[in-house]
């Protein structure tokens, strides 16, 4: 029953949001060059459906690989700063610093430096978008470790690693997987900001740009809600793994 | 396994610069005694309980179990603390064989798992075996507690304030608790309290600290019966013995002011 509702209720809101949103540009009666409505989106969607399919998979491993490559970066960069208060306070500032530029701004000297690798170029957005949060939730999970945690191994003649996989580690998974959440919705931002800025020519932002260009607006409407549905995907997935892996924090 | 602490000072390095905690202190725990440390509140208490367990280095003086020193911990000591510090993604019976997985390496699962059992029968708590810690109340938890400090068969047992945040009743059941796991089980004994009665019904010798920089302000043997039982905590002669260390409780937050 609570699976059922757990299928049932989301895609319940779904439908209310898109009768909503179409009563919306119906009731304003206004074009859809000003804002497609869901019934516009289904027939850019269909006459591009080869497009779609391609670019959707361009987007979307490039993304994947993208979070996973800053999952690891964030974890190393994070376990680094979580156990050494000289390397927290170190880095600290210059992540920081460098995660206020705005990625946007970062995108052409990426492009610039790693001329035509444009797979590379776009894992790397990804990459500096998503990592931060991973890093920040880990470092502080594992620096605010309580005192008695350690005390009862380390009471033991424990070392260090030990200490780290038996204790720290799973006991910060649960702030891995909320930072690992933010950090795949940042992951997609990163791989479009790279595909529609720079002319690749590749994935769902290079379809979006065309949508711009050839005034298509419904064609941007599809896209936009096509990387929605990718983003809630990959959420999920996320969602299950935090189950599996960290289920014993998730109040029943 | 006796314990010699032998004029031991220690000082932690703070803000405000050094602060000495202990100073000079020397006492002598006897081969499976079970012995009680009280004193005002802030007083080092705790530090003791890392001194011993070897933690952390006395910045002075030396302590030795059955003669040798301490330098490094002991696999031979399992600690207990006010707070269970159980882990959460573990169920019952895994939290208290994470001590095993350090020492004993090369045991199978399942002896492992057998060993715990022995334990969680003797605290009453078998049909939890696989239950997590959150769906477990507070005594069931410092329980468990118990059998992980207990698992590895330690030969000290340092319990730095088990009990204290535990209600009346719960606390008086852990407290027989104790008593058998003490008689099932050889230990010499620390228990850190703020608790008089519980020293006097647990302990076989009762220390008290002077306030900061604590050092040994008194010393007292407590076998008033083979067999303790809580009603024996409200006959004369322990109500003297509370009434005793109270007020020596009361000379050392004196010296503190």
């Amino acid at each position: 029953m609570i699976r059922i509702n757990n299928f049932i209720i989301p895609l319940f809101s779904l439908i209310i949001f898109c009768l909503l949103w179409e009563l919306l540009v119906w009731y304003n009666n206004w074009p859809n060059y000003k804002m497609a409505s869901p019934s516009d989106l289904w027939p850019a969607f269909w006459k591009f459906k080869h497009l779609f399919l391609i670019y959707g998979w361009e987007t979307f491993w490039r993304t994947v690989v993208g979070l996973i490559l800053s999952v690891l970066v964030g974890l190393s960069l994070g376990i680094l700063m979580g156990f050494s208060k000289t390397i927290r306070i170190g880095l600290y500032p210059i992540l920081v610093g460098f995660n206020a530029i705005p990625k946007a701004t970062v995108v052409p000297v990426i492009a610039l430096i790693f001329v035509g690798m444009h797979n590379m170029n776009t894992i790397i957005i990804v990459i500096l978008i998503s990592f931060f949060p991973i890093c920040v939730s880990i470092s502080i999970g594992l620096s605010t470790l309580e005192r008695e945690y350690e005390d009862i191994l380390l009471s033991l003649g424990a070392n260090k690693f030990e200490i780290f996989y038996k204790i720290a580690l799973p006991k910060t998974l649960p702030e891995f997987f909320g930072a690992l959440k933010v950090s795949t919705t940042l992951a997609f931002i990163g791989t479009n900001l790279m595909e529609i800025i720079e002319p690749h020519g590749k994935g769902l932002g290079h379809l979006f740009d065309s949508g711009k260009i050839s005034a298509d607006y419904p064609l941007m409407f599809a896209v936009l809600i096509t990387l929605a549905v990718m983003g809630i995907f990959l959420y999920y997935i996320v969602v299950y793994l935090e189950n599996i892996f960290a289920g014993w924090a998730i109040r029943k | 396994m006796h314990i010699n602490i032998e004029k031991v000072s220690h000082q932690y390095e703070t803000k405000q610069g050094m602060l000495p905690v202990l100073k000079d202190l020397s006492l002598s725990i006897k081969r499976k005694g079970f012995t009680a440390i009280v004193g005002p509140s802030g007083c080092g208490k705790s530090t003791i309980t890392r001194l011993v367990s070897g933690l952390i280095k006395p910045t002075q003086g030396s302590i030795f179990i059955s003669n040798k020193k301490i330098t490094s911990p002991l696999s031979t000591v399992g600690m207990a603390f006010q707070n269970p510090v159980l882990l959460e993604w573990r169920n019952v019976i895994k939290n208290i064989i994470l001590p095993l997985e350090i020492v004993s390496k090369n045991m199978t699962y399942n002896q492992k798992r057998s060993n715990a059992l022995d334990l969680l029968k003797l605290v009453g708590l078998e049909e939890f075996e696989n239950n997590l810690p959150s769906e477990l109340s507070g005594g069931m938890k410092q329980r468990v507690s118990l059998c992980r400090s207990l698992v590895h068969s330690p030969e000290v047992l340092i319990l730095d304030e088990p009990f204290a945040a535990l209600d009346a009743f719960t606390k008086e059941d852990l407290w027989d608790v104790m008593h058998k796991l003490k008689k099932e089980r050889d230990f010499t004994c620390i228990l850190i309290t703020h608790d008089l009665r519980e020293a006097v019904y647990l302990a076989d010798q009762v220390i008290v600290l002077s306030g900061r920089p604590a050092s040994l302000q008194y010393d007292v043997k407590t076998n008033f019966n083979e067999e303790k039982k809580i009603s024996d905590l409200y006959s004369s002669e322990v109500s003297q013995l509370l009434a005793t260390l109270r007020n020596q409780i009361e000379i050392a937050q004196n010296k503190n002011d």
